[in-house]
């Protein structure tokens, strides 16, 4: 990586090169749920250079803070989940071949057939499946279970692996024109955009960047982050479902899409886990506009992210959350626009430099 | 022979599905140009190596049948920049969810089939597997871009790149049936410095994995006394452990069943028992799937036989095979080849 010191806080943060193959390297990068270890590196050596204060927790959340310059400061707490979904492998089998369990939420439709990295050495391996011509036509009507699923590092693996070890998906990160092709953007683009605001971080704020553990198993880490950040408000900064495909039945709409690609930056108005405070939707909104940044309201609904751990932590904490949109989140392949990334940046960007005091002052209204 | 596992992963690598197999075609022709004698290529697109033997025609002929044709799919719609596609080969569609592919439109376009959410789909498809007529495939450009650079009609190959497992296992895409191209062309590599009297016909055939037409044409305009058909047989594995399956990576398999003429069976059992080459007997109780089901009904008819790669996972993206196996049956065939006399031909009977 490039040194991060020519950073000014005056320049408007961007994506180009060097952001795209930082991303690059987080998504190829393994940390399944409660193994962030591979991440962790990626983010300390990146924000070593620009953060005033960096620490790892006792669950091995990233909390790094750069202060700002102005007296009345508030303390914004911006969170992103380094981990991801995946497996562990849980038995071994003869042969060369583990049975494994999902950690996080796969569709276990989505896992035959796929190749893996497995443990720390990313050693290569498949899950395999039975050849369609010895199924039954009635055997193809039931999903496989993953019980029934194994991988297969081939005949002399050894001792090379054990159970406990991680397996992530294999894909490699690609871009396809004007988007972007890879495994685990749900939360990898949360991480990156931490990495560009703290570069970029305005003066009239203490930016509390919390880099989190096990988001996919629980929020975990997050809350425990809240509590040691202590932050006056927070934004969680993750990618969300874009499900804006066309229905089965040609004659319906599709108006459950939660977001739609190419529209920009979503910003939720409430979720599984959270109602976010009204005045930084508000906010968020009204920055857009101003700007002529394009975002969308996330469609209200299921589904989650950090917030629903930091906004009940103390006595409660101003809360919103943000996201990337992203087709096809929690499989092996999630496909995602380039400029929704820059969008939601550049959102986050411009609203933190109007956060003051005033924000939160008085009581929370919708 | 070092030089086998490149030109594996770059067979790997390339298209060429049933009826469109010129990419993997013009890869097989430039292997096999410094090893044979005479190359062409059928009116259906298989490609013909001759490798003449030694003494004065006419001589026996011997074809060696390997398809080089892999399963994928067809775009068959495409809908608010999305592909709607249909299987070429059989295809379960039960593994098609998030697998990377390759759109053979105006350019090579990278994507990946999409299962749509649940409540995009009909109620029937619930939480079981999705029909593949509701999947789409999204390459990442929006509906303009799509529409100018896709078509109706245009093929869909799997994208995974080859990935090597340990103990000489080797992971990927269309290993059904390009280790055996492989295996041929090893064997064809091992003849070059062997006497052979029989000339020898090595047949990339095409087609096999929807209408057998290469299988059918081929042997019409070679007109062989006898025919060895190597193709990939099932390797025993998650989910697939009866009788239809033999061990992984001990050895090939010798195909036994209707397909096979029981001369040829016992001729290739005796030569592996003499070189020590471990195989199985892979029981074929009716039709053998491969090849030979043409070749054995082409003109007056042809005596066959099956050789067997063992495959794990046949038919899907991640097909496993050991590199040993594929290196057993090049051998296998050479030293068979080798040891045909003019007079060999007498010995293919019936036991009467």
């Amino acid at each position: 990586m490039t040194n991060k010191l020519e950073m000014s806080a005056g320049k408007l943060p961007e994506i180009g090169a060097s952001q795209i193959a930082l991303l690059e390297k987080l998504c190829n990068a393994t940390a399944v749920s409660g193994d962030e270890h591979e991440v962790r590196q990626i983010v300390l050596e990146a924000v070593k250079l620009i953060a005033d204060e960096v620490k790892v927790d006792a669950l091995g959340n990233v909390l790094a803070t750069k202060f700002g310059r102005s007296d009345k400061r508030v303390r914004v707490m911006l969170a992103a989940h380094m981990d991801e979904i995946g497996l562990m492998v849980v038995k071994k089998h003869e042969d060369g071949v583990f049975e494994f369990v999902r950690v996080g939420g796969i569709d276990e439709r989505q896992l035959p057939g796929k190749p893996v990295l497995v443990g720390r050495e990313h050693l290569p391996g498949v899950i395999g499946a039975k050849p369609i011509h010895l199924t039954t036509a009635a055997e193809r009507k039931n999903k496989i279970d993953e019980s029934a699923m194994r991988i297969d590092l081939g005949p002399e693996i050894g001792e090379k692996v054990k159970p406990g070890d991680r397996a992530t998906f294999a894909t490699r990160f690609e871009l396809l024109g004007p988007s972007i092709r890879a495994k685990a953007l749900d939360d990898r683009f949360g991480v990156a955009t931490l990495i560009e605001l703290l570069k970029h971080a305005p003066d009239q704020i203490d930016l509390l960047a919390a880099f989190t553990v096990q988001e996919e198993v629980g929020l975990r880490g997050a809350r425990v982050a809240a509590y040691a950040l202590d932050p006056d408000m927070a934004i969680a900064v993750d990618a969300t479902p874009a499900y804006d495909l066309p229905p089965w039945d040609d004659e319906d709409e599709n108006d459950r899409y939660n977001t739609r690609l190419d529209a920009g930056p979503a910003i939720y108005v409430m979720d599984f886990g959270t109602i976010p405070d009204r005045r930084l939707v508000n906010w968020l909104v009204e920055t857009a506009t101003q700007d002529e940044i394009p975002y969308q309201l996330r469609q209200p609904g299921g589904g989650g992210t950090d917030a629903g751990a930091i906004h009940k932590v103390r006595s409660g904490i101003p809360s919103v959350s943000v996201s990337v949109p992203v087709r096809y989140a929690h499989t092996a392949a999630s496909i995602a626009r380039l400029d929704d990334w820059a969008n939601t940046l550049r959102l986050l960007h411009a609203a933190l430099g109007r956060v003051t005091p005033n924000l939160l002052v008085g009581e929370r209204r919708g | 022979m070092t030089d086998f596992i490149a030109l594996l992963k770059k067979m790997l690598s390339a298209s060429g599905l049933s009826g469109f197999e010129d990419p993997i075609r013009e890869i097989i022709h430039e292997a096999w140009t410094p090893l044979t004698d005479e190359l062409s290529v059928s009116k259906i697109g298989s490609l013909h190596g001759l490798k003449m033997g030694r003494g004065e025609a006419p001589r026996r002929r011997v074809l060696i049948s390997a398809h080089m044709d892999a399963i994928g799919m067809m775009v068959t719609a495409i809908e608010g920049g999305l592909m709607r596609v249909t299987e070429i080969g059989g295809l379960d569609h039960r593994i098609l969810p998030g697998q990377l592919v390759t759109v053979h439109g105006r350019e090579a376009l990278p994507g990946v089939v999409v299962q749509p959410p649940a409540h995009l789909l009909p109620e029937s498809a619930g939480e079981g597997p999705v029909e593949m007529k509701y999947l789409f495939v999204d390459v990442g450009l929006r509906p303009a871009a799509v529409a100018e650079k896709v078509r109706i009609g245009d093929t869909v190959s799997y994208a995974q790149e080859p990935l090597e497992l340990t103990g000489e296992a080797l992971a990927g895409h269309s290993l059904d049936n390009r280790v055996s191209v492989a295996a041929t062309t090893l064997c064809l590599q091992e003849l070059q410095t062997r006497m052979h009297d029989w000339d020898v016909w090595a047949v990339a055939s095409a087609q096999e994995e929807e209408t057998l037409g290469g299988a059918l044409t081929s042997p019409f305009d070679i007109r062989p006394d006898i025919a060895i058909v190597i193709d990939v047989c099932f390797a025993k594995s998650t989910g697939s452990n009866d009788w239809s399956s033999i061990p992984f990576g001990e050895g090939v398999g010798l195909g036994y069943g209707p397909n096979i003429h029981p001369a040829l069976y016992a001729a290739f059992e005796e030569k592996a028992k003499a070189l020590e080459i471990p195989y199985h007997r892979d029981l074929m109780p009716k039709m053998s799937g491969t090849d030979a089901m043409a070749i054995q009904v082409v003109a007056e008819g042809i005596p066959c036989m099956v050789l067997g790669i063992p495959l794990r996972y046949m038919h899907t993206p991640v097909e496993t095979v050991s590199l040993k196996d594929i290196r057993r049956a090049g051998r296998l065939m050479a030293a068979f080849i080798a040891d045909l006399t003019p007079d060999a031909l007498d010995k293919i009977q019936w036991e009467e």
